[in-house]
């Protein structure tokens, strides 16, 4: 996309977006302290010694607007001593810290941290702080070249959008559980039970919905016009691209490839997300919650759903999508997709591990020209350990759940339902489990039998 | 007599609306009970049913997207033409060179967007437990509205027939090919044959299916065309009546018992 620039010319195709976008931002936290300045809301924090003014939330609002205000000329100019830019070593140093590990138990611990800390999190001026942030980072990362190329990729821009409009509607629907969570303690409903009083859908709903659809379709009007939709080369079936990627929204299956084959990955476990899906109403039995947000009366539910929807549907999608190039090796954010970068791979399968690590012999091959029969027999004597460690997973595991951790979840359930939601997570729990073996012991496949294409 | 008011008395006008100017409460009802476009909605509807900060509007957002969708698309099928030959070069003068090729433009964002909004429709959906009694088959419904929202884009990816298309599309449908049983190189395909004859082959697996072809070639394109312009948008079309009307019939939108 930017290949043949020069890199005065690349900068200058940079300034033209990031000149607007730090205005925009100005523009953002200037309405903020408006805001804040008419309705009184926020707090003073401190008062300046001598002159005596007070620092209000409006006050630093506007400060922080002012001072996006001066980094858009500056990143306007298209010269590279002037526009702000991530620090050289910052980016070398988030290269060397991202790796595919890294990343996946990253995330895991900074969405744990949030919702450990949340009632601290979801505080307007937390969040706004988060906010900017967020988009100062953007702003700051996009001078780097091989971070433009892959975030400015025409494709790419909605998976941004993505993950900003979910930053906020995540803020938004904890800032209200907290809110309703803290109003159940003490006894008091919900805040969506206050404002109960009937209203005529003409005019009140109808006109949002008359603004809703204005404000849209301007929207897409100038999405469409700042930004050409993608139209690369005409297809050839001779020339494959590297990496080769399915649309973005199945990046997140694409990325299982590397921990599953095509048949678990492509197949069986998207075919679970959609029956698992549809099977959350018939699953959940709490009664509470409904139609209010809240964390705290079900929290349970919660958990499941937000790890498999942040966590493994789109952190996995944004890996996929950002941060997998040629060869689908990993790559650091600021770092050049090289087609030529070598990643050793050295797999193992758990029936190597046991029959020759462990038991110190070969694999159990039959003799060359045996039946059918022999051979299924050596083939299922072969996988026997990784056998019988699935078939322990998925049926001795849901009754052990059930007397167990989930005792009373059984009691509530009954047998179908529980076994249903039993095996809905563990098979939800294979993709992480799958992950941590292939970090910690490269392990290939549990299962592996080729000869029947199946491989677990 | 203003102007106005003349059309608004004339037969012509009266014909039309059944319904005289929502300018009263009595009339504001009955706009409500007497327009087809708008008998969809309650007469009345409590005030925390309709704040953005509950329900983030998104399901309305990506209804009136898949409209969008539905226009373009519709004025896109005069230009386009689904073969090989054509469809690259219909897509590049669409760009280059046709007034008003921005639509296709507005049709490929609004379909990334449909995308986002759908999910996040969805995450509102269950962070506010309104998949609870009695609307869980609502939620069963959306969640085939969801599937075939990714799988209306899936099948629209192809069309522009360039590299980002056909590999893509390629890299999407090789999965078939593992379909347990059903696909050529998935596990256990070896059970349907019969007298050692694989009746599991690559030209007669889920893949095959998918594509109309061992390769995605003319034959894929015409069978993506056919389910991305007819096939789809109709079951979209049926389902979504029927997630609307169950919405009014499960009690409106929900909020707190």
């Amino acid at each position: 996309m930017t290949h043949g620039l020069t890199d005065a010319q690349f900068l200058n195709k940079v300034a033209s977006f990031l000149g607007p976008y730090y205005i925009v931002l100005a523009v953002m936290n200037g309405l903020a302290a408006l805001y804040l300045w008419r309705t009184g809301l926020g707090r003073t924090w401190l008062r300046l010694p001598l002159v005596g003014i007070p620092v209000t939330s409006a006050f630093l609002c506007l400060a922080l607007g002012v001072f996006y205000a001066m980094l858009a000329p500056a990143a306007a100019s298209g010269n590279g001593a002037w526009m702000p830019s991530m620090p050289e070593a910052w980016r070398e140093a988030i290269n060397r810290g991202t790796g595919p590990v890294i990343y996946s138990v990253g995330t895991v611990a900074l969405l744990a941290v949030l919702f450990a800390f949340r009632r601290f999190f979801v505080q307007p001026a937390v969040a706004w702080i988060i906010w900017n942030a967020m988009l100062l980072f953007l702003g700051l990362s996009m001078t780097d070249r091989d971070f433009y190329e892959i975030v400015a990729k025409p494709d790419n821009v909605p998976i941004v959008m993505l993950v900003l409009l979910l930053a906020f509607f995540t803020w938004v629907a904890t800032y209200r559980a907290v809110i309703n969570d803290e109003r159940a303690a003490r006894g008091e409903p919900p805040l969506e039970s206050l404002d109960n009083d009937k209203v005529l859908v003409w005019p009140d709903l109808v006109y949002i919905e008359l603004i809703c659809m204005i404000g849209l379709t301007a929207f897409l009007i100038f999405w469409a016009i700042a930004l050409p939709a993608p139209l690369e080369e005409p297809a050839s079936s001779v020339k494959t691209p590297n990496p080769s990627k399915a649309p973005w929204y199945f990046l997140g299956l694409q990325e299982m490839l590397v921990y599953f084959d095509p048949w678990m990955a492509g197949v069986v476990l998207p075919s679970l997300i959609v029956v698992g899906l549809m099977a959350i109403p018939y699953i959940d039995f709490n009664k509470a919650g409904n139609g209010y947000y809240t964390i705290n009366q079900r929290k349970f539910a919660y958990l499941v759903f937000q790890f498999g929807f942040l966590e493994m549907w789109i952190t996995l999608i944004v890996l996929g999508t950002l941060l997998r190039g040629p060869n689908w090796n990993f790559f650091g954010p600021y770092e050049y997709w090289d087609a030529h970068k070598v990643e050793a791979l050295n797999n193992v399968n758990l029936s190597q591990y046991f029959w020759q690590g462990l038991l110190g012999r070969s694999l159990p091959t039959a003799p060359s020209g045996s039946s059918f029969g022999t051979q299924l027999s050596y083939i299922l004597l072969r996988e026997a350990p990784g056998i019988l460690l699935t078939l322990g997973y998925f049926i001795a595991l849901p009754p052990i759940m059930a007397i167990t951790v989930f005792r009373r979840y059984f009691q509530r359930m009954g047998l179908i339902r529980f076994m249903l939601m039993a095996n809905l997570l563990l098979f939800m729990a294979s993709l992480p489990i799958k992950m941590v073996l292939r970090w910690v012991f490269n392990l290939k496949y549990i299962i592996a039998i080729p000869e029947y294409f199946l491989n677990f | 007599m203003p102007l106005g008011d003349t059309i608004r008395e004339s037969q012509i006008w009266k014909s039309i609306f059944r319904h005289p100017m929502p300018v009263d409460r009595r009339n504001r009802i009955v706009v409500m009970l007497t327009n087809f476009f708008l008998h969809l909605h309650p007469v009345s509807i409590r005030k925390q049913g309709i704040a953005l900060s509950y329900t983030w509007c998104m399901g309305g957002v990506t209804f009136f997207l898949f409209l969008v969708e539905t226009v373009t698309g519709v004025l896109l099928m005069f230009y386009y033409r689904p073969t090989v030959e054509w469809a690259y070069t219909d897509i590049q003068a669409l760009r280059d060179v046709t007034s008003l090729g921005i639509l296709r433009e507005i049709h490929r964002w609004g379909a990334h967007a449909m995308v986002i909004t759908v999910w996040l429709h969805m995450y509102r959906v269950f962070l506010t437990g309104s998949y609870k009694p009695p609307r869980e088959f609502n939620w069963v419904i959306g969640v085939i509205l969801l599937l075939l929202t990714l799988l209306l884009s899936f099948t629209g990816y192809l069309l522009p027939w360039d590299q980002l298309a056909v590999w893509a599309i390629t890299v999407g449908s090789n999965m078939a090919r593992a379909t347990p049983v059903l696909g050529h190189e998935g596990p256990l395909q070896q059970l349907l044959s019969v007298g050692g004859v694989d009746m599991i082959t690559n030209a007669s697996d889920a893949r095959f299916a998918l594509l109309g072809a061992r390769e995605v070639g003319e034959e894929t394109l015409n069978r993506f065309y056919i389910l991305h312009c007819i096939a789809i948008p109709l079951g979209v079309s049926l389902l979504l009546a029927i997630h609307f009307w169950r919405v009014r019939k499960d009690g409106g939108i929900s909020g707190p018992l």
